[in-house]
């Protein structure tokens, strides 16, 4: 009990240069949290896929089609719950920096693929027998002010002309990490214009969605799927639901690699400048530990107080550095809305926050603490003549 | 001040020598230092700067190490000990007055006085018992919530001096105790010293530089280029 009184007093001895080194750990732990909280986000997608779900795509690109008379026979395949269908459709809100992601689905079995939008049964209903109805994510609706009823208009850009829809249902999600700005709607109204206007692509969908009875039987089934349209004119790519939304995020790899080493560099800079708040502390203090260790305390006890002194700074800026990442979260996904769907920091990036702020703390105070424990008396105590 | 009949020796120092190594140069600081010290004695080490006399007390207290020779300190043979041994036989037999205090400046005059007795086995109550008696010897209960920087330099030489005797030593060692005081607060840390030697029975190995200081011994022993003289006044 003393000692931490001795450790908590000496660590406010100096009040401005505590509080210059506590609000330096803060800030880089609090841009530590927010950059892994952006790498976080930066995999909603993949995080949120289910394992019982497959995606079978083209097996050239996702940019080229295929026929709409595959569900049937996918549906067969042994394993196969349920099988959706949708194309990423591109549409535009008035401009084009108003983005969200928007699909043609159908809509029956899209919904009992994707339980994690949950809309109510009036709602689920109305989408369903209306085939102009669309459906948005609550942030969405949020963002541009839909409620139930709303006409919204959206300009193809891969489907040329206005489009228009009225909202049938805001969907919420069922877990945190589930997107709320997606746009969908009937995937028969989009073909149904496509037939009129571009037969030659009409009938044909961008993706099949494929429930499976089982997780375990991803491979078998993609397998499987793959096979029945080997050397067709359109052969098939089928993966785990996970590795589609991966493919996405890997086309970015290297700018989650760059903002990855960037969170590490802060912790080190932070680190390197505390040590070198702690070495002065300590070259201050010499004669102070020698005088410690002259009443008779051992190494050990001045090596405590030292490091104690180095965690209680570079832990109180982990603190404040955590309290503020909430604040600072939320004005950030305020922001970037429309391009992160989710950026909420989790219960891991705070374990993460408090380990680096540990580490820091542990790194800083391994060299005074070692030249505290380790001072000769006699010269400690010239120090102070 | 006249010296007191030896009943017993407290302090024996047999052959001790001591040199620094400077560069490739080996100096000498201490040369075959033979004395021995009565228990109830004021011994005051003169000098001039460099005579080895700090060295010598640094010794005599356990925290610096000779080379050859032995120190038995209360029918302890202190050269001999392990630096932990050697920490726990200062907690236990030593306490010190230094020149410039060597106070705790974020701990108050009372938790200064406390330190020490942290290493014993003294219960809270035990504790405060101690340094409340410790800071009436001194004559500062009514400043024991004082941090340092809000005492005068003999108030903290005082309050250094109740943590040199809260734990009961077996020597009080002092290095320069006046050296950074005005007159008047030399003559009361003076006062205080020869009181705790009196009343207390203290055995009191002081180094000063100041005739005035060294007229309180009871013994005067002088260094000079590392050997002792023969007992002086």
């Amino acid at each position: 009990m003393f000692m931490l009184k001795l450790i908590f007093r000496n660590a406010m001895r100096h009040k401005l240069r505590s509080s210059l080194t506590v609000v330096g750990v803060a800030i880089a732990v609090l841009a530590f949290g927010l950059l892994r909280t952006l790498v976080a986000a930066w995999y909603l997608g993949v995080e949120s896929s289910s394992a019982s779900r497959l995606v079978t795509r083209n097996a050239i690109s996702l940019v080229f089609l295929l026929p709409a008379s595959y569900q049937e026979k996918i549906r067969q395949v042994p394993g196969v719950t349920a099988v959706s269908y949708g194309n990423w459709f591109g549409g535009v809100y008035i401009d084009e920096k108003n983005f969200f992601p928007n699909f043609a689905v159908e809509p029956k079995t899209y919904l009992e693929l994707y339980p994690e939008f949950v809309l109510t049964p009036e709602e689920r209903k109305a989408f369903l027998v209306d085939r102009k109805g669309c459906v948005v994510g609550r942030k969405l609706s949020e963002r541009f002010g839909w409620n139930r009823g709303d006409a919204v208009t959206l300009r193809g850009t891969i489907f040329p002309g206005d489009w228009e829809f009225v909202v049938r249902g805001v969907y919420d999600g069922s877990q945190r990490t589930t997107d709320e700005t997606q746009f969908f709607f009937h995937w028969d109204y989009l073909n149904e214009s496509v037939r009129k206007t571009t037969p030659r692509r009409a009938d044909q969908v961008g993706f099949y969605i494929l429930g499976l009875a089982s997780p375990d039987l991803a491979a078998e089934v993609s397998l499987f799927v793959d096979g029945m349209f080997k050397n067709s004119l359109a052969e098939t790519l089928t993966e785990t639901e996970r590795a589609f939304q991966m493919s996405f995020v890997s086309m970015t790899e290297a700018i989650i690699v760059a903002i990855r080493l960037v969170s590490y560099v802060v912790i080190v800079i932070i680190m390197v400048v505390a040590a070198n708040t702690m070495a002065m502390t300590a070259r201050e203090r010499i004669a102070e530990y020698a005088t410690m260790k002259t009443l008779g305390f051992g190494g050990w006890h001045v090596a405590g107080v030292v490091f104690g002194e180095s965690l209680v700074l570079a832990m109180a800026g982990g603190c404040l550095g955590v309290a503020l990442s909430f604040p600072a979260a939320q004005g950030i996904g305020r922001t970037l809305s429309q391009f992160v769907p989710v950026f909420r920091i989790t219960a891991e990036t705070i374990y993460l926050d408090l380990l680096a702020a540990f580490v820091v703390g542990a790194v800083a105070g391994v060299f005074p603490t070692w030249r505290g424990a380790t001072i000769n008396i006699a010269d400690g105590l010239r120090r102070i003549a | 001040m006249t010296q007191q009949p030896c009943r017993q020796n407290i302090v024996s120092v047999q052959d001790l020598s001591k040199s620094y190594q400077r560069g490739a140069q080996t100096v000498p600081v201490l040369e075959n230092i033979t004395f021995e010290i009565c228990e109830g004695e004021f011994l005051a080490l003169m000098g001039p700067s460099g005579s080895g006399k700090s060295t010598l007390l640094n010794i005599l207290a356990g925290i610096d190490k000779a080379d050859s020779g032995t120190v038995t300190v209360g029918g302890v043979d202190i050269s001999s000990l392990s630096e932990t041994d050697l920490a726990q036989w200062r907690a236990v037999n030593v306490g010190f007055i230094f020149q410039f205090y060597n106070l705790m400046p974020v701990l108050t005059a009372y938790e200064n006085v406390e330190l020490p007795l942290l290493l014993t086995g003294l219960s809270r109550r035990e504790r405060r018992e101690h340094v409340e008696t410790a800071l009436a010897v001194v004559n500062l209960q009514d400043r024991m919530d004082h941090y340092p920087s809000q005492l005068s330099g003999g108030q903290q030489q005082r309050v250094a001096i109740a943590r040199a005797v809260v734990t009961d030593p077996t020597i009080l060692v002092a290095d320069e105790p006046t050296g950074d005081l005005d007159r008047v607060s030399a003559e009361d840390v003076l006062g205080l010293m020869g009181r705790l030697n009196r009343e207390f029975g203290k055995t009191i190995i002081m180094v000063t530089h100041d005739p005035r200081a060294a007229e309180r011994a009871h013994l005067v022993r002088h260094l000079e280029k590392g050997v002792m003289s023969d007992s002086g006044r």
